[in-house]
């Protein structure tokens, strides 16, 4: 028997709140299936189980706030025998008793609005009414009521700490470097073009999607900038999963993980990158794709931006940066043209890796994006 | 279908990926991407979903030719007429 805790998902993190279970007792699971979804700062985050079995006692009810490590199911491994059958039905309550308790019941009565306890706390901390949320189909969560906070209050959400803390971690702790390469985009886009234009709308392959196709690409050269500093070395991760920095509209921004990139090619590349939009925009990621980065690749392209210069996600000891492709002159032999010209920059920890592999890794990115069919 | 109504569906498609806008806000003359902050992913979803509800897919080639509401617009009125 096993014991399923809240996992951390990231330093920052105290508690979270669970929202919904997505398994019941007796239920059989299998390594990496989502059986519950909390609530934290990150939004809604599916958490998956680690290992095979049956889940054997759900110890927590529903929106209850859990700190980290706080032990929520308990799994037994499908080996095991099923003495322990008596015992879940001594169980003083099934789960749709729980449920149905009558304090729960009268809680909601008197309210009258469905809220997790973390939005309820923080709209009482707020003074916001929950009625005045509007919501009466849907519990409301505690994203709504800091986005509540950012219209009215100018006072930092629960993701805007989490930044300022990871952020002041890394610049207190990292030194960094950065270098910064001109890459000469035209081929890749017309290759890109090209590509395309036998394809229907929805199966298009974003420019994003090819830089991050051509960083992964990389990496397999320059190994040494994917992975993590801890205990005072570089520990090279063999899995490639880099998270990609993705605005939210309202405020702030997550950077989760295009997982097991390394394995994809191009196609795939797109479709997992859709796909991990779409998740972070409606707050659906999950644990692991929130906690495994490798390495961060951040875009402002799409915002005018030139050149990015990056903040380090630790324990991660590289930043990709990408700026706009814009048309610049562009010397090429003794001519001069104009060429849509890209800015690839790189921040590196000073501790983990040179100026050198930062180097190689931009001259090897440079080279592979004048030869995108190599990407496919 | 009308200009009226194309613009409807345009309108529609802006407010699903960016619900905190306000239809009335919308400027037509400025460019979508940059005064809305959409980025190219939500760019590429919203000429998606209009390819399904208008049946005019556009080319990369004519991005240029949709970059403002009006622009989408007389984009897609011309190509659903013939």
């Amino acid at each position: 028997m096993s014991t399923f805790v809240m996992p951390s998902l990231g330093a920052d993190m105290k508690s979270a709140v669970l929202m919904e279970w997505k398994v019941k007792e007796g239920d059989p699971v299998t390594k990496g299936m989502v059986i519950a979804e909390v609530e934290t700062s990150k939004g809604v985050i599916e958490i998956e189980v680690f290992e095979d079995g049956i889940i054997e006692k759900l110890l927590v009810e529903e929106e209850t706030d859990c700190t980290v490590g706080t032990p929520l199911a308990l799994i037994r491994s499908k080996d095991e025998a099923v003495n322990t059958k008596p015992t879940t039905q001594d169980l003083p309550k099934s789960p749709s008793e729980i449920l149905k308790e009558p304090e729960h019941e009268i809680m909601l009565a008197a309210e009258r609005i469905k809220a997790s306890p973390a939005a309820r706390k923080r709209a009482q901390e707020l003074g916001i009414e929950l009625a005045s949320l509007g919501a009466d189909k849907e519990a409301i969560h505690l994203a709504q009521i800091e986005s509540e906070i950012t219209a009215k209050i100018p006072q930092p959400s629960g993701m805007r700490q989490a930044i300022a803390k990871a952020m002041s971690r890394s610049n207190a702790e990292i030194p960094h470097y950065y270098l910064s390469a001109s890459v000469n985009m035209t081929p890749a886009l017309h290759w890109l073009e090209e590509y395309n234009k036998n394809r229907s709308i929805q199966d298009r392959i974003l420019p994003t999607a090819l830089l991050i196709r051509a960083v992964v690409y990389v990496l397999k050269e320059v190994p040494e900038l994917n992975g993590f500093w801890k205990d005072d070395g570089l520990q090279m991760s063999m899995q490639i999963n880099p998270g990609i920095a993705i605005a939210l509209r309202k405020e702030g921004l997550i950077t989760p993980a295009i997982l097991e990139a390394g394995q994809m090619d191009l196609d795939a590349t797109m479709q997992a990158l859709g796909d991990l939009i779409t998740r972070t925009r409606s707050g659906k990621l999950r644990n692991t794709e929130i906690t495994q980065q490798t390495i961060t690749i951040t875009n402002l392209g799409d915002l005018g931006v030139e050149n990015v210069y990056g903040v380090i996600y630790p324990p991660q000891v590289a930043l990709v940066g990408f700026g706009r492709i814009m048309d610049a002159p562009w010397a090429q032999g003794d001519t001069l043209c104009v060429r849509k010209v890209m800015q690839a920059t790189l921040a590196g920890d000073h501790r983990a890796t040179d100026g050198r592999t930062g180097g190689k890794f931009l001259d090897r990115l440079n080279q592979i994006l004048q030869t995108p069919e190599e990407l496919l | 279908m009308s200009e009226e109504q194309i613009k409807e569906s345009i309108i529609n498609q802006i407010v699903l990926i960016a619900p905190d806008i306000d239809p009335d806000e919308i400027l037509p003359d400025k460019n979508i991407q940059r005064s809305l902050e959409i980025d190219s992913f939500d760019f590429l979803k919203m000429l998606t979903a209009l390819d399904v509800e208008l049946g005019v897919a556009v080319p990369e080639a004519d991005y240029g030719q949709v970059d403002t509401l009006n622009h989408m617009i007389a984009y897609f009125a011309k190509r659903i007429v013939s």
